[in-house]
């Protein structure tokens, strides 16, 4: 047979087949072009506006190269405060994440025979099962401090502010931190920790030196989730916020007036962001997912 | 050598958006000079509508019987005009312009925060008011006013307006309260069950509460305030926080506070009043003594709108008589023609809304948008523009 007579489906292929690049290229070509123009682009046109400015009266953009918008975030100490509450928020929200996920994880993964497996996990994703802002109403009138379901109930409520911020985003992003912990340990062999356990480790070192290293990347997992999902939140905090505000309310504040300091404004929590990546980089939990 | 990769790619992502960014340069115009740009208006006569029209409203205004089937004036202007109606609405002013900005709306229903910059944008067309025969019956009191009028020249038909009241839940306070004094002094005795506006905007409140306050800064104008006016009006505002309990910009929201009793006294709207009263007699509206600020929107035209007789024969039927009560009463605000208030379904809009008592605004002091040049007419001094209102307001609200 010639190469004449094969068909040019069978040729291509052929071809395909001997330059790996192009079958690359071919696998990678659709995602990545996704991946560029709505991720990277505008991150990266995010960060060029910023270094613009605005006309004072008609608010249109101008676009000639100016440090003035990151100096007025570093040099206003509002705006500062306010990056480092959001912080704050993100971190407090992670940990507590953090704290309720992990024995819930650990009780379903471990503990909970495996016909309630499945229930459970229903139940903890019970959360996503309504809209979000059902729910950030629903916890606006539990906080209300007149007539709030807190207060007929237990005669008191911290009432609108970021104790009321902490606690609803820890209730909307829990799920998230729940299940990749769940899964990390029902990954764990049932053998490493009967070994734990045969060398006469208790139970609470088997969980420390066995079972915790084993989970941490997972642990990570779900806190790249609660940590990034409260540091752009800007909804929750307008609703039981009281007056409180986030890195978020401040661009949302100004994306109409002022883009360029909006979104120099939006570069820090990207710069935060990338920095927890780092962090997280460092630790060499990516690598072990 | 990995490092090394990822700041090419890095560089190479950089160009690639700077390439972008420089293509997109579609709003051009960034530097408009302040001085109102010398445009004629249509001359007339209207003629056969061109078939099609763009709007851009409030919410509210422009109905076309898409939010609810019973409430629809944009299908009977069809019918009547020929003129096809296609309807954008927006939630702020700031929204608005930038919709406006980008072009291919023909007529827009623009507040007095945005009406200035609209004219001097040069996105607006001078109106020409013998055109419009309704035109003759709007309230005196609300023509040839700094949003719709530059150097005498008419940039829009009224459309109505209302005032920011102060709001009270009537359980705390059984006596109408007459002053602001209660949001705004340190001794006051409601911290944390006030509830202001949240918007820049809202820096005019404060100076409107200085003028009666604090004569010595010679505010005259709440929306012109130089350098020390303004930092007198920032000053009181951040003697405000304490008290605050929320800021508000969702009005339903508002509502719920002022009739639960979480907010005692708020800024706030008639409708805002009404929707919370829905059951019960639970909160009250007044007007206090020192004043307040106010909206009066403006019906504008496209500078450049390829469809000038639906434009005008838009302008002309939205402040009809029979049009305005029907917006005024859906939208709970005054209407800005005299004939409406014999119209309206509910036969007390007109007082409850103060339409014809012209006593009653003239203390109200409608949303402007504030200038570098002194809306006031004070020529030896600079005065604080919008822009920096924005920043002041966010900063003030981060703290």
């Amino acid at each position: 047979m010639t190469t004449a007579a094969i068909g040019p489906i069978r040729r291509w292929q052929r071809y395909v087949h001997r330059h790996g690049g192009v079958r690359i290229a071919g696998l990678l070509a659709l995602p990545m072009t996704w991946l560029m123009l709505l991720y990277v682009v505008p991150l990266v046109m995010l960060f060029i506006t910023a270094f613009w400015t605005t006309d004072s009266f008609t608010g249109s953009l101008v676009r000639s190269f100016t440090l003035e918008n990151f100096q007025r975030i570093f040099t206003d100490p509002a705006y500062v405060t306010v990056a480092l509450r959001t912080l704050g928020v993100a971190v407090a929200v992670t940990v507590i994440c953090l704290l309720l996920a992990v024995p819930v994880a650990f009780f379903m993964a471990r503990i909970a025979s495996v016909r309630w497996q499945p229930v459970m996990i229903a139940l903890m994703l019970t959360p996503l099962w309504a809209s979000y802002l059902v729910k950030v109403y629903a916890w606006r009138v539990m906080f209300s401090p007149e007539g709030g379901v807190l207060v007929s109930t237990f005669g008191t409520s911290p009432g609108f502010g970021w104790i009321a911020v902490v606690v609803v985003l820890t209730y909307l992003w829990l799920p998230y931190m729940i299940l990749p912990v769940y899964v990390g340990m029902q990954n764990i062999p049932q053998s490493l920790l009967d070994a734990s356990s045969d060398l006469g480790a208790s139970s609470s070192r088997t969980f420390r030196s066995v079972l915790l290293p084993l989970v941490f990347p997972s642990i990570v997992a779900g806190s790249i989730f609660t940590f990034s999902l409260s540091l752009g939140d800007y909804i929750t905090v307008q609703l039981v916020g009281g007056k409180a505000q986030m890195l978020g309310n401040v661009v949302y504040q100004s994306f109409s007036t002022d883009l360029p300091f909006a979104a120099a404004v939006a570069s820090m929590t990207v710069v935060i962001m990338i920095g927890y990546l780092t962090a997280v980089r460092r630790t060499g939990a990516l690598e072990n997912l | 050598m990995r490092f090394n990769k990822w700041m090419k790619m890095g560089a190479g992502l950089t160009v690639a958006g700077l390439a972008l960014a420089g293509c997109s340069s579609d709003s051009g115009s960034s530097e408009a000079s302040p001085a109102a740009p010398s445009a004629s208006a249509f001359a007339g006569p209207v003629g056969e509508g061109e078939g099609k029209l763009s709007v851009l409203a409030w919410p509210g205004y422009a109905e076309d019987g898409s939010t609810d089937p019973a409430v629809d004036w944009v299908t009977p202007f069809e019918k009547q005009t020929g003129c096809q109606v296609d309807v954008k609405t927006f939630g702020t002013s700031n929204e608005a312009f930038d919709l406006f900005k980008k072009g291919g709306y023909d007529v827009i229903s623009a507040s007095g925060d945005a009406s200035l910059r609209l004219v001097y944008g040069d996105l607006v067309q001078p109106v020409n008011t013998d055109l419009v025969p309704n035109y003759a019956d709007i309230f005196p009191g609300l023509k040839d006013k700094q949003w719709n009028t530059v150097d005498g020249v008419n940039y829009g038909i009224p459309h109505g307006r209302g005032a920011n009241l102060l709001l009270y839940n009537k359980k705390s306070q059984p006596t109408e309260p007459t002053s602001w004094k209660d949001m705004w002094e340190a001794d006051s005795p409601l911290k944390g069950k006030v509830s202001p506006y949240d918007d820049a905007i809202y820096i005019a409140d404060a100076a409107v509460y200085l003028m009666a306050t604090q004569p010595d800064l010679g505010i005259t104008n709440p929306y012109s305030l130089d350098k020390t006016q303004f930092d007198a009006a920032i000053a009181l505002l951040e003697q405000q926080k304490p008290l605050v309990g929320e800021y508000w910009a969702d009005y339903a929201k508002q509502a719920n506070g002022l009739a639960t009793g979480s907010i005692v006294q708020g800024q706030g709207w008639q409708l805002t009043a009404n929707t919370a009263n829905a059951d019960g007699d639970k909160v009250g509206a007044t007007k206090p003594s020192e004043g307040a600020t106010g909206w009066s929107d403006t019906w504008m035209v496209a500078k450049n709108t390829p469809n000038i007789n639906c434009s005008y024969e838009w302008l002309n039927y939205i402040v009809s008589p029979e049009v305005n009560a029907e917006i005024a009463e859906y939208f709970g605000e005054a209407p800005a023609n005299e004939k409406s208030c014999d119209l309206t379904e509910n036969k007390d809009h007109c007082d409850v809304f103060h339409a014809q008592t012209e006593d009653y605004w003239t203390n109200v002091y409608y949303w402007t948008t504030p200038t570098e040049q002194c809306l006031d007419g004070r020529t030896d001094t600079t005065c604080v523009p919008y822009k920096d209102w924005v920043s002041a307001w966010t900063s003030l609200r981060s703290s």
